[in-house]
């Protein structure tokens, strides 16, 4: 019989399609090959893109401003390469710095940057831009911080109307910078620290700004925010702005927020994108870079201030002349020098023309 | 109360807006997720099965303890692996130098870690509860050891089946896992669970609402092929 007629009977002996051992292992080799190929094709995919972009590990309160979706197209667009963001609390970001999981930190906590240069992790350092904080709280404003003539006397109601029961505070309670300017500014009120456990008044939400401010406004309680969270958010929640920064007393300084941006150090790790991240950070306190940051609105409101080589108008951030000078060198966003650490020296300056 | 009411309704209405209107973030979330869990799912199905049947077909030494780990691993906690997997790759780990952290390969080697026991153990059980009748009949048709698995597999092939599905519903409802080695990077790690966490915590229930509608929709479809197989095996 022929094929076909073998192929008609099978039909209607309702017999399905048998295949051959040859056939069955060229499916077999098939399936294997085009998997592979498959997967060689993803793996290349990524490799790729893993080779042309860096990692920006910043906070979730800077990405939520959104004011990277305005600067780094820009980058992006002048140099080709792209930007890949990791939006964690302050710590998560310089621990990513740490362990060379990214290729640069925009934080803003001034000691916390410090210490991690110290340690050797980062490279310089520079000060990009600052914000501010803003007391917000209920409506009814229980602890009259609408009257309070500065942050001291403003968190100083704030508790004393609390440990009478008639208001309350919540923190973020996660280690962010944040958290960190929160206590600082309890701080100011005595040495006051607030302890949850003994300050039933005092709760710690542990999340990012965006829960807590959920918390807060459900609790009808008093928090400290960022004016850029603030502004995305405050038509969706029934607190109101109670106090901000007064521009011509000086201990309201301690509400404004630096900002610092830092490379973290290739010589203690592999596979870092020093040369990409630098001229990313370069882009950033440029002439181009500052005016965007400046010209960035939020809600028809302006949000950061640039500071780059100014930074002595806030409290705790300090610009120093070796800073200026070396990002200088590097304006426009290009670089047209690559001075780095040595890879004899056994210790990472600041700033230094030991070249490579 | 009343705020967050208006929040969810009109994050409801939003996410209508956002999946009819083909909004390409969202686009781009559903296609990350898709093909995050499928590719590694079916991989570890490539691998699983095989070990798996042969787990099943086989006596050999020391074979009660492996099947012991086997179990074991089938329940490993997902944001555990993701924890493993990150350390192993992370630039101060042993794996660094291939940069994989943060990419979708790393999401597939975490799903692939899980799924692969997942449809090992699947397999094995679904190769054991065969009628062993069946397989005396075979082998004294003259079956040699590779025929007698090929048709155990045919004959188990719905519950291997379900438990594919099993692996990859796991897969796709991750999110500790997927956003340790992930990051949610925009546009390119991001997946239908580490966007819902992400924008619920920002407040913004649109889009998180939208991608939890077609999760459920996802896991209702996979749920019912379940039922089906289940039904339709002896």
């Amino acid at each position: 019989m022929s094929e076909k007629e073998i192929k008609d009977e099978m039909r209607e002996l309702g017999i399905k399609r048998i295949w051959n051992t040859k056939q069955k292992k060229a499916i077999i080799a098939l399936v294997i090959i085009a998997t592979a190929g498959i997967v060689g094709g993803f793996l290349i995919v990524e490799y790729n893109r893993v080779q042309n972009r860096i990692i920006l590990a910043t906070t979730t309160s800077t990405y939520d401003s959104g004011l990277l979706d305005i600067l780094v197209p820009v980058w992006e667009g002048q140099t080709g390469f792209t930007v890949e963001i990791l939006s964690v609390g302050t710590g998560a970001a310089l621990r990513n710095g740490e362990s060379g999981d990214a290729d640069v930190l925009l934080v803003h906590s001034r000691s916390r940057e410090d210490d991690f240069i110290a340690a050797g992790y980062g490279l310089y350092r520079t000060c990009v831009m600052y914000n501010d904080f803003i007391l917000i709280g209920p409506a009814s404003d229980p602890a009259d911080l609408l009257n309070a003539i500065n942050i001291t006397d403003a968190m100083t109601r704030i508790k004393d109307e609390s440990e009478l029961g008639n208001a309350n505070f919540t923190s973020r309670g996660d280690a962010s910078g944040t958290h960190l300017k929160e206590l600082l500014l309890w701080s100011l009120v005595e040495g006051f620290v607030p302890d949850p456990a003994v300050n039933t008044w005092y709760d710690e939400a542990g999340e990012g700004m965006g829960a807590t401010l959920t918390i807060a406004n459900q609790q009808n309680s008093y928090t400290l925010i960022d004016r850029g969270t603030w502004l995305a958010n405050k038509d969706d929640v029934s607190l109101i702005l109670v106090y901000e920064a007064n521009d011509s007393i000086d201990i309201d300084k301690n509400l404004l927020n630096p900002y610092g941006a830092m490379l973290v150090n290739p010589l203690i790790h592999q596979g870092i994108k020093y040369e990409k991240a630098m001229s990313f950070v370069a882009f950033l306190v440029s002439e181009q870079g500052q005016k965007l940051i400046g010209e960035f609105k939020k809600e028809g409101e302006l949000l950061f201030t640039p500071c780059f080589g100014k930074c002595n108008e806030t409290h705790d951030c300090t610009t120093t002349e070796d800073e200026v000078e070396f990002w200088s060198q590097h304006n426009g966003g290009h670089i047209r020098t690559t001075s780095g650490p040595s890879l004899a020296s056994a210790d990472y300056p600041l700033y230094g023309t030991v070249s490579i | 109360m009343g705020i967050l009411a208006n929040d969810i309704i009109d994050g409801i209405i939003e996410a209508f807006s956002l999946l009819f209107s083909f909004d390409p973030e969202l686009w781009n979330i559903i296609e990350v997720s898709i093909r995050v869990s499928l590719i590694s799912t079916l991989i570890a199905a490539m691998v699983a099965i095989p070990f798996g049947s042969f787990m099943a077909l086989r006596d050999f030494k020391g074979k009660k303890a492996i099947s012991n780990v086997l179990n074991t691993f089938m329940g490993f906690p997902p944001v555990v692996m993701g924890l493993l997997v990150f350390l192993l790759l992370s630039n101060s780990g042993p794996f660094g130098f291939f940069g994989f952290l943060y990419t979708t390969i790393a999401m597939m080697i975490s799903q692939f870690l899980l799924s692969t026991p997942i449809i090992m153990g699947t397999t094995k059980a679904a190769i054991e509860s065969v009628d062993p009748l069946l397989k005396e009949i075979i082998i004294s048709l003259g079956a040699n050891e590779r025929q007698l698995w090929w048709e155990l597999v045919k004959d188990s092939k719905r519950s291997i089946l379900a438990g594919y599905l099993v692996a990859f519903g796991q897969a796709i409802s991750e999110v500790g896992a997927v956003m340790i080695v992930g990051g949610n990077l925009r546009w390119h790690t991001r997946t239908f669970t580490t966007a819902i966490v992400w924008q619920t915590r920002m407040g913004e229930f649109g889009m998180a609402i939208a991608l939890g509608i077609l999760l459920i929709l996802i896991a209702f479809l996979l749920n019912y092929a379940l039922t089906y197989l289940q039904m339709g095996e002896k």
